[in-house]
């Protein structure tokens, strides 16, 4: 339960205590609000009083009678819109006339009471005010969370650029300084982690572009029939020299009907991601197994390996922009960590889940359900 | 005491620049520790006392070197610890420890920027050794 202060100006005392009495035990409710509105009446019967009111209470909303004693209703408008304050005003006049109406609603005015007002009359338009009211409150809050949540991408972003600059820097300094010795052979660390990082850089930046992509991009005019057998020997090609590095076997199996409607690339994110995952974050010598299967309305892939597995404190985080699970096993292995969140929201797009099943030790099984038609992708 | 009577515990999960700290340590002289992890350098101090300890904020956690800090400062209240990272420059946050509130939770004794000169990183380590 909120409540809304709303402050009369005007010099008619009949009209002030009207508002009160009429207002007093209304309450505003809709299917969408989380609360209740109730109201508490001010009343001024000036102008000036009006505006040492509003310095004092700050009220929500104010109605406000445009032909007053001392400065006018206008007046006071312009007041508030020089302050910046937030009131939603409504004009309870009974000379509308046009001029002062422009005036009003350039000024800010939200609504127009005439005068005289039946009890309804103030209710609908008081009604009309709170649900505006509610609804830029709720505007307000979610703007101030995206903004958060921007700020955080951008800083964590900032960050994962600038480690491997700061590392390519220290040690072009070393070899600048010859701290290591006079021959070039003595920095051939130095050269190969400086090599690996600008790798690591380069994967960032093509994970960021996929990032915007999937964000950005439109679809429509992409989707097209694909063969997701196709797009998984592709990506298993892609993956293939790093699996011989670590003896593991990709195993592809297609139980049947394997065609969907897509933009092939977006498919292509999803197995790259996954398979190049199962094998980084496998054993020596391990498997990963991939298997698509279909139902009248679904493709159905799971993707296996016999890794390291994933406890359950990272798995609530697996999909979270720059997550990276860090240990003693994973240390050495590369990544930018937005992999899985970009996988995330490409199979969302297309109205698709993904599940994640770990034993530790043992191995992942990720399954990946898509329609096999999708509707609306935006 | 000479510079190699120091033992200087570092702890950073970026691996080039643990290994360039610690090479530029060990150039300065000094004999150094190096773990890639808040759990390495946690097991390293149940076992001994480092000369002074250089902690990355972020490691495992968002806080690693913080809790570090505390860490090694409940054990050890003289060994000198001075807490390393980029943080600062690159999110706009900034930690210091110059006023008595900062000082009551970020227990380190010095709090530098990375990227910072091997001569300067050696400066400071005197200064915190009294050498």
């Amino acid at each position: 339960m909120a409540v809304l202060k709303v402050l009369v100006i005007d010099d008619e005392p009949g009209i002030r205590s009207g508002v009160s009495r009429i207002l007093k035990d209304f309450h505003v409710t809709y299917p969408f609000m989380d609360e209740d509105y109730t109201f508490e009446i001010l009343e001024a019967p000036t102008g000036e009083d009006g505006i040492a009111m509003i310095e004092k209470n700050m009220p929500d909303v104010l109605l406000l009678d445009n032909k007053l004693p001392g400065i006018q209703g206008v007046e006071v408008l312009e007041y508030i819109r020089e302050k910046k304050y937030e009131i939603a005003v409504a004009m309870i006049t009974s000379y509308a006339s046009l001029d002062v109406a422009i005036k009003a609603t350039r000024d800010g005015a939200t609504d127009f009471i005439p005068k005289p007002f039946t009890p309804q009359e103030l209710k609908s338009s008081i009604e009309n005010i709170s649900k505006q009211l509610y609804l830029k409150k709720v505007t307000n809050k979610l703007m101030k969370e995206g903004k958060k949540i921007r700020f955080q991408f951008l800083s964590v972003l900032s960050h994962e650029l600038k480690a491997p600059l700061n590392a390519l820097e220290g040690y072009l300094r070393m070899m600048k300084e010859k701290q290591a010795g006079e021959r070039i052979d003595d920095y051939e660390t130095h050269i190969d982690r400086s090599i690996q990082r600008i790798q690591g850089m380069r994967n960032l930046i093509m994970d960021l572009l996929d990032f915007t992509k999937v964000r950005l991009e439109r679809k429509d005019e992409k989707i097209q029939e694909v063969d997701l057998a196709e797009i998984a020997s592709g990506a298993i090609v892609t993956v293939q020299p790093y699996a011989i590095q670590m003896e593991v076997n990709i195993n592809l199996d297609v139980k049947n009907d394997s065609i969907i409607m897509a933009d092939p690339e977006d498919l292509d994110i999803i197995f790259n991601n996954l398979i190049s995952n199962a094998v980084k974050y496998n054993r020596f010598g391990g498997n990963v197994d991939i298997i698509i299967d279909s139902t009248d309305n679904e493709i159905i892939i799971t993707f296996s390996d016999t890794g390291y597995g994933i406890s359950k404190t990272d798995k609530e985080n697996l999909f979270t922009e720059f997550m990276r699970i860090k240990n003693e096993r994973t240390k050495n292995i590369t990544g930018s960590g937005l992999g899985l969140s970009i996988v995330k929201q490409v199979i969302e797009l297309y109205h698709g889940t993904i599940m994640v099943d770990s034993t530790l030790d043992v191995g992942t099984i990720f399954t990946v359900r898509l329609p096999k038609n999708p509707r609306n992708i935006t | 005491m000479k510079k190699s009577d120091f033992t200087i515990l570092v702890a950073d999960d970026d691996p080039d620049y643990l290994f360039q700290t610690v090479f530029s340590l060990e150039k300065a002289g000094y004999k150094t520790i190096a773990v890639e992890s808040q759990a390495e350098a946690e097991s390293v101090i149940t076992r001994l006392k480092p000369s002074l300890a250089i902690f990355d904020l972020m490691m495992e956690s968002d806080d690693s070197g913080f809790i570090l800090c505390y860490k090694i400062k409940k054990k050890y209240p003289d060994v000198p610890v001075i807490l390393a990272t980029a943080v600062s420059r690159e999110t706009g946050i900034s930690f210091s420890i110059d006023s008595e509130k900062d000082k009551s939770w970020i227990r380190a004794d010095k709090y530098l920027e990375k990227g910072i000169r091997a001569e300067q990183l050696d400066q400071e380590i005197m200064k915190l050794l009294k050498l």
